[in-house]
């Protein structure tokens, strides 16, 4: 790639991914998209706006209300050698399309022996901050990320958006591609700068088994996904005040994990907070706890540091809500008590 | 059995008395290892068994009218749709065997058989396979083929939420897609006048506007025609169907179970209407074939049901590290 060549604009989250699969259903007839709303209305939350005019209904196709019975027939059609990209809404609606996810998506290329490839990429949105409570909010990162068969991936900026999307379709494995609300720099949502960021014009790939530092630092090392990174970046700007200097890795992919990246940091930094928008008990921070605990417990000065959904259902009012999602000022605070110690 | 090609109905036969074969020897060799005592996990062949003796017309009537190129995804009873289908019955028995000559190398076992040579597949949850079939129906319209998709499922997985759903998504779509409801009347132990709201599946049709079958009397030979009629009209885009056959398992859900909610007299009953043997003499009646010569078909049978039982028994399991293997490709 001649970099004078290369153009880049300024894209939102949901354009990224528009772009991403624009760009690969121009190049391989064998994909198509199914979901619901997906088609004129481009998605709830844009990630396939404008396909439809572009490709029609036959490769751009709104369902019904049947995530089970689209869900299970993007593996039937995947086993046929189509490569499938399915919208599942919100990921809180998992629970009517698990058994296609997990006992199918996850497994049949085990059960096969390797015999039976699923080419699958499972698009869903995730996350809480706007009041849409308990049913409409969550992020599951970990849920997915626990059941074996599946890569799960939770991309924070457009740049990574676009290029882990063409990765994940080019994948020939079931991709879970979580995309966080708030990250699509949608009009009716909140404006994050991060939802708005330079994206090349032309097809590329981030890897789907890799973490990013996107903020270095010596003192502490925070590991955060989507909005949780968005936060620790915050964060880190108000701690270099203080005179800490955190390094934020934005963790991208949720399996599998990236120990290498994680490790190296908190060998340099001696210190971790793992932040998670998703429930504390057996989650992200556990699990990147216990990497750092067996595999790198000399590096660490103090105990490790989680901040997650305290194990309740993600309330309504903006109040309560704002109390159990981990923000900026929750991990300034802890950031401030782990290097006291 | 007018009208319908000699070839055919022998072709049935064979495969009928190919699966009961192997089910009948599979009964025998799935107690070894688990007697006097019965442990599930005991023996060569561990862990639950389905078997489907009785049940054998469903699968040679429909599967008679595909070809390769045709899916068929099937339940936790599978052995004669993928037998019908044409699995390879060498390595379906050793993967029956946890062996490493398996079609999955050991990782499946006898409910996770997937042979996509021939586009067979099954798998343990009721109702999960029919949207895969509606996938692959829903591949074969795209790719503008003639191919069609059949799901073979139990009267118990009418009642789940998948069978509605992908029903609904072949009729809107107008998929080459036919499900076929195999009616033993029991799912496990529920009987279907106690699960389910119509005493028939097939008039479920009407209310997704595609057409439905039902064939009584476990006849291989009504199954024959319906099915004809069905594939005929998925391969010329008429869309989907629901064929129903009342068939018959003479064996309880698993092997193990003590079947206390059946009447002891039931399964005798059964056996005496037995489709094969009814179809054995049906064949020689109509003179296609002599008795003997139907003894030679059967001593064929016995020799390739052994040999796959030999074939079984005498491959490596997999190497204990192999288990780590084939999670991602």
């Amino acid at each position: 790639m001649e970099k004078t060549l290369e153009k880049i604009k300024k894209l939102t989250g949901s354009k990224a991914m528009a772009q991403a699969l624009k760009q690969e259903m121009d190049i391989d007839d064998s994909i198509f998209i199914m979901g619901e709303d997906i088609g004129k209305y481009g998605g709830i939350f844009g990630s396939t706006s404008g396909l439809y005019d572009l490709f029609g209904k036959e490769r751009v196709m709104d369902t019904p209300i049947s995530e089970t019975g689209f869900i299970g027939a993007a593996i039937g059609a995947a086993a046929e050698g189509l490569r499938p990209v399915v919208e599942l809404m919100f990921v809180d609606f998992h629970g009517v399309a698990m058994d296609q996810i997990y006992n199918h998506m996850a497994k049949i290329h085990y059960m096969s022996g390797g015999n039976v490839k699923l080419p699958i990429v499972l698009l869903t949105a995730v996350g809480g901050g706007y009041s849409d409570a308990a049913q409409h909010s969550q992020t599951l990162y970990a849920s997915f990320g626990h059941l074996p068969g599946l890569k799960v991936v939770a991309p924070t900026f457009p740049y990574d958006i676009k290029g882990m999307l063409i990765a994940a379709i080019r994948d020939n494995n079931p991709v879970v591609f979580m995309f966080h609300k708030t990250l699509q720099g949608l009009g009716w949502m909140d404006q994050l700068d991060a939802s708005f960021g330079e994206v090349p014009e032309q097809a590329y790939e981030v890897p789907l088994n890799k973490s990013k530092i996107v903020k270095s630092g010596e003192d502490v090392t925070i590991v955060g996904v989507q909005m949780m990174t968005v936060e620790a970046l915050k964060a880190a700007d108000i701690l270099a005040k203080k005179g800490i200097n955190a390094e934020v890795v934005d963790l991208r992919s949720i399996k599998p994990i990236d120990k290498e990246t994680i490790l190296n940091s908190v060998a340099k930094t001696h210190h971790l907070l793992v932040v998670d928008e998703d429930y504390l008990s057996y989650g992200i921070t556990a699990e990147i706890s216990a990497i750092v605990a067996s595999e790198g417990f000399n590096y660490l000065n103090a105990p490790i540091g989680r901040l997650a959904i305290p194990d309740v259902p993600i309330p309504y009012s903006r109040v309560l809500e704002k109390n159990v999602i981990p923000n900026s000022e929750k991990i300034v605070n802890a950031v401030e008590k782990l290097v006291s110690v | 059995m007018d009208n319908i090609r000699k070839k055919d109905l022998l072709w049935m036969y064979r495969v009928m008395k190919t699966s009961r074969c192997f089910e009948e020897r599979m009964e025998k060799e799935y107690l070894e290892g688990k007697q006097p005592i019965f442990n599930i996990g005991s023996g060569p062949v561990p862990g639950e068994m389905h078997l489907s003796n009785g049940q054998e017309p469903a699968a040679a009537g429909m599967i008679v009218h595909l070809t390769k190129n045709d899916t068929v995804t099937a339940t936790h009873r599978p052995h004669h749709e993928a037998i019908a289908k044409g699995v390879d019955l060498n390595k379906m028995t050793a993967e029956i065997y946890g062996k490493k000559t398996g079609l999955s190398k050991g990782k499946g076992g006898h409910m996770h058989l997937f042979d996509p040579k021939v586009k067979f597949s099954c798998g343990g949850i009721v109702g999960a396979g029919i949207p895969h079939a509606v996938g692959a129906a829903l591949a074969n319209k795209k790719r503008n083929t003639n191919w069609v998709a059949v799901a073979f499922i139990g009267e118990g997985a009418a009642n789940t939420g998948a069978f509605h759903e992908s029903l609904n998504l072949a009729a809107l779509w107008k998929l080459p897609f036919i499900v076929v409801v195999e009616d033993n009347s029991w799912a496990i132990s529920v009987a279907k006048e106690n699960s389910t709201s119509v005493p028939f599946n097939c008039t479920r049709a009407k209310a997704y506007d595609i057409n439905g079958y039902y064939v009584k009397n476990n006849d291989p030979v009504e199954m024959y025609k319906v099915s004809k009629e069905a594939v005929e009209r998925a391969r010329n885009d008429e869309g989907p169907s629901i064929i129903e056959i009342k068939t018959d398992r003479y064996l309880g859900h698993f092997q193990g179970d003590p079947e206390l909610y059946r009447n002891k007299k039931e399964v005798p009953s059964l056996i005496k209407k037995d489709p094969i043997s009814k179809l054995r003499k049906r064949l020689i009646k109509a003179n296609y074939v002599t008795i003997e010569e139907l003894d030679t078909v059967d001593s064929l049978i016995i020799k390739e049901v052994n040999t796959a039982y030999e074939f079984a028994k005498h491959s490596k399991y997999p190497e204990p590290a192999e288990a780590l293997e084939d999670v991602f490709c």
